[in-house]
């Protein structure tokens, strides 16, 4: 392989639901953590479960097995901490998978203007062609912010 | 050698919180927030029939200092399973009382973390942010959340004209400020 092929290469992280597998950008990638509680409370945004505990932060389960594979996933070995931005900002987005994740360096494929809006460009990978998550586009939160449900600041605890 | 002396830590802030039952579901609210906790038996009698098609989780109101006040039935508004509710918070600079079934205790918080903007509609109002207690994770609601603009105008517009009724006194804890 020649150094500007090499270039071209990019590292992505293979996720599995169910039989299928996909690709997240590995920049994207924060950690992948065992299931742990999934705290739930009333809220109306569809595929958000509830919130994960992972060192003092809670992090959203976004349940994107449905939209993807048409089925819910039933077993969940592992969530796949993801960063998701949301225009300037950036906030990490749990995403339940149902195998082991592998990291591996492939090309990207542009995604063509018929694709789905999930779907940030395909890569080749063992055989097969997959499909590289825009986590923009198959989570929830970009839409409804920009059209003015103003992002809250973190803060401490006003006495 | 003289060593300094080491620093002082700075005072944690802190917030007293009264962590509450609505449907099973626990929820926290600043006690600062919160004027009374009266039992909604008490408030029989004291209280005037509201009905806004639209607006189900209001179904009463009750005079408070020359203003009615809207009875929000907290598992209607969250969309949780049906409950009776035994308490009612009166929640202080709102027109809001908010019936819920029970007091869990009261805690004091030191963290509040925003709600992560993956949560993106009508929870974005109903909650200040997530904190932790004890490793369980606690939605805190903003007493501003339950009821907007449009709709104290709605349920004012519903009500009957003034009457001669006798503001409620029956029993009521007064919170401290």
């Amino acid at each position: 392989m020649t150094v500007a092929a090499e270039l071209e290469l990019k590292s992505f992280v293979l996720l599995r639901l169910g039989e299928r597998r996909f690709a997240v950008a590995a920049t994207q990638i924060a950690e992948l953590v065992a299931p742990s509680r999934v705290f739930r409370f009333p809220h109306r945004t569809p595929k958000i479960e509830g919130v994960i505990l992972r060192r003092g932060r809670m992090i959203p389960v976004c349940d994107v097995a449905e939209s993807l594979t048409g089925k819910r996933i039933t077993e969940r070995r592992l969530y796949l901490i993801a960063v998701r931005s949301y225009g300037a900002k950036n906030e990490w987005v749990a995403l339940p998978v149902t195998g082991e994740c592998e990291l591996i360096n492939a090309e990207l494929m542009d995604a063509s203007p018929s694709d789905e809006p999930h779907v940030g460009g395909w890569l080749s990978h063992g055989g097969d062609v997959i499909e590289v998550l825009n986590l923009e586009a198959l989570t929830p939160g970009s839409e409804e912010v920009s059209r003015g449900a103003a992002p809250q600041k973190s803060l401490e605890v006003q006495p | 050698m003289r060593l300094g002396l080491p620093a002082k830590p700075a005072p944690q802030r802190t917030e007293q919180i009264i962590l509450f039952r609505i449907s099973g579901q626990v929820f926290a609210i600043s006690s600062a927030s919160v004027k009374e906790v009266r039992g909604a038996d008490g408030l029989a009698g004291g209280t005037t029939e509201v009905n806004v098609p639209g607006i189900r989780k209001v179904q009463e109101a009750m005079r408070r200092g020359g203003n009615s006040l809207f009875i929000v039935n907290g598992a209607a508004h969250f969309g949780l399973p049906a409950s009776q509710g035994a308490l009612v918070f009166v929640l202080r600079k709102t027109r809001t009382a908010l019936l819920i079934d029970a007091i869990e205790k009261m805690t004091t918080m030191t963290r509040l973390q925003a709600l992560p903007l993956s949560f993106c509609h009508e929870e974005r109002k109903w909650y200040r942010g997530l904190t932790a207690l004890d490793q369980v994770v606690v939605p805190v609601v903003h007493p501003d959340g339950f009821l907007t603009t449009e709709e104290i105008q709605l349920l004012e517009a519903a009500l009957p004209p003034l009457e001669n009724s006798l503001e409620d006194t029956s029993s009521e804890t007064q919170l401290p400020q």
